[in-house]
């Protein structure tokens, strides 16, 4: 059993290793969705939630599994509870908000093959916490997720206004970008032991 | 069954299967030109070894999945075919895990959870629905070496850069002389970032080049 304190989890898990900026989990969203700050944030809440249920269900399962000896079906049954979630997510907010449903577009299926929640999911198994140590790093990892999300967009939506060659045009300039905000996170290293 | 077939395959795609595997190698890279598949490509490419490891373990995987989506694409019902492709590539993900834990305990470690993340790899899932689920087996089969061979060219790309600079070796061998000092930042975090930016530079720069001359 891990004993890390609470406040400990959360400040790795969002800061200190930052899901996207230090582990580089959940890239493909986000270069995809940091584009505009309100979709940016709404994208963060959708995973941030997808998160903390597939972190449930994730310890769940891993108990499940070692009482039946089968850890090989770890892989296989966290990716369809992921992806079980996920289709409930987009139901709920095709139902709630058709707007907001189509700005997230492709990407919404696409939280099913997000890394960072699969990577939460192992991490926890392999960090062995206890369930309310799990559901604070979900947390924390969540937030982390949506702080970098939306520091993005908010250098890019002032990125528009601004000439760029073109050969560093689109992904590239959002790599730069991305390389200089993790440098940044770097500064909270100290933090965390 | 046919019309949707010949109404979904991809206008821009020529129809023999030797151009099926060259478009891979550059005019479509999965890495440079895609974008697809990031976050393997970023975290494990700080050595040329781990690059090269993972990328054979995706190219794998891409191999295998793209045959058996292939095979059985006139079986698996519309409505669920995503969640199948992840199942069938989940599958496969588990073996490259316990055969590399099998082949090198130092390697598991080095990979860590990326080799249980190859299953969310986006290139492995977008070629099964782009392109396998609508192709013969033989043409996905070219396909999947196409892109396979791709991305491991990539991944050496980015993780050789990366230790020369961040190391002053390759494959473990000291290239540079003792005096060279280390660019730290390029094995950290950051350094992924940095390097596949410049790759993407590069190849921007051709693209540009091309459609001005």
């Amino acid at each position: 059993m891990n004993t890390e304190s609470y406040w400990s989890i959360f400040i790795n898990a969002s800061l200190v290793n930052n899901f996207v900026l230090a582990y580089f989990l959940g890239i493909c969203p986000f270069l995809g969705v940091s584009g505009k700050m309100e979709t940016a944030t709404k994208m963060g809440g959708a995973v941030t939630f997808v998160m903390l249920i597939s972190s449930i269900c994730a310890y769940g399962i891993h108990a499940l599994l070692v009482a039946i000896d089968a850890p090989f079906l770890q892989l296989i049954s966290y990716i369809v509870v992921i992806a079980s979630t996920v289709q409930l997510v987009e139901m709920f907010i095709k139902k709630m908000s058709p707007t907001l449903f189509r700005a997230l577009g492709i990407f919404l299926p696409l939280i099913t093959t997000n890394c960072a929640i699969l990577g939460l999911a192992l991490f926890q198994t392999n960090k062995a916490y206890s369930f309310s140590q799990s559901l604070v790093y979900s947390l924390g990892a969540g937030i982390g997720f949506t702080l970098a999300l939306i520091l993005m967009a908010g250098i890019r939506e002032q990125l528009e206004f601004a000439e760029v060659p073109d050969v560093v045009k689109g992904t590239a300039l959002t790599l730069l970008v991305a390389g200089i905000l993790s440098l940044t996170f770097m500064g909270f290293s100290g933090l965390g032991t | 069954m046919s019309t949707r077939i010949t109404n979904n395959t991809d206008k821009k795609s020529e129809p023999s299967s030797t151009d099926e595997f060259i478009k891979g190698l550059w005019r479509e890279n999965p890495v440079f030109v895609q974008v697809l598949g990031m976050c393997p490509v970023l975290a494990v490419s700080n050595t040329a070894q781990n690059a090269l490891a993972m990328g054979l373990a995706t190219a794998f995987v891409l191999l295998m999945s793209n045959i058996l989506v292939a095979s059985l694409r006139n079986f698996i019902p519309k409505q669920v075919r995503i969640a199948s492709f992840i199942l069938i590539i989940a599958t496969f993900v588990t073996i490259v895990d316990y055969a590399i834990q099998a082949i090198s305990v130092d390697l598991h470690k080095n990979l860590g959870a990326f080799i249980s993340l190859i299953v969310v790899n986006c290139l492995i899932l977008s070629r099964a629905e782009a392109f396998a689920s609508k192709n013969t087996l033989g043409k996905s089969i070219m396909d999947a070496l196409g892109m396979g061979v791709g991305f491991v060219f990539a991944l050496f790309c980015l993780g050789a850069v990366r230790e020369l600079l961040g190391n002053g070796s390759l494959f473990d061998v000291a290239i540079f002389p003792e005096s060279f000092q280390e660019w730290i930042i390029m094995i950290l975090p950051a350094g992924g970032f940095f390097t596949l930016a410049l790759w993407l530079v590069v190849f921007n720069y051709f693209k540009v080049k091309k459609a001005k001359g």
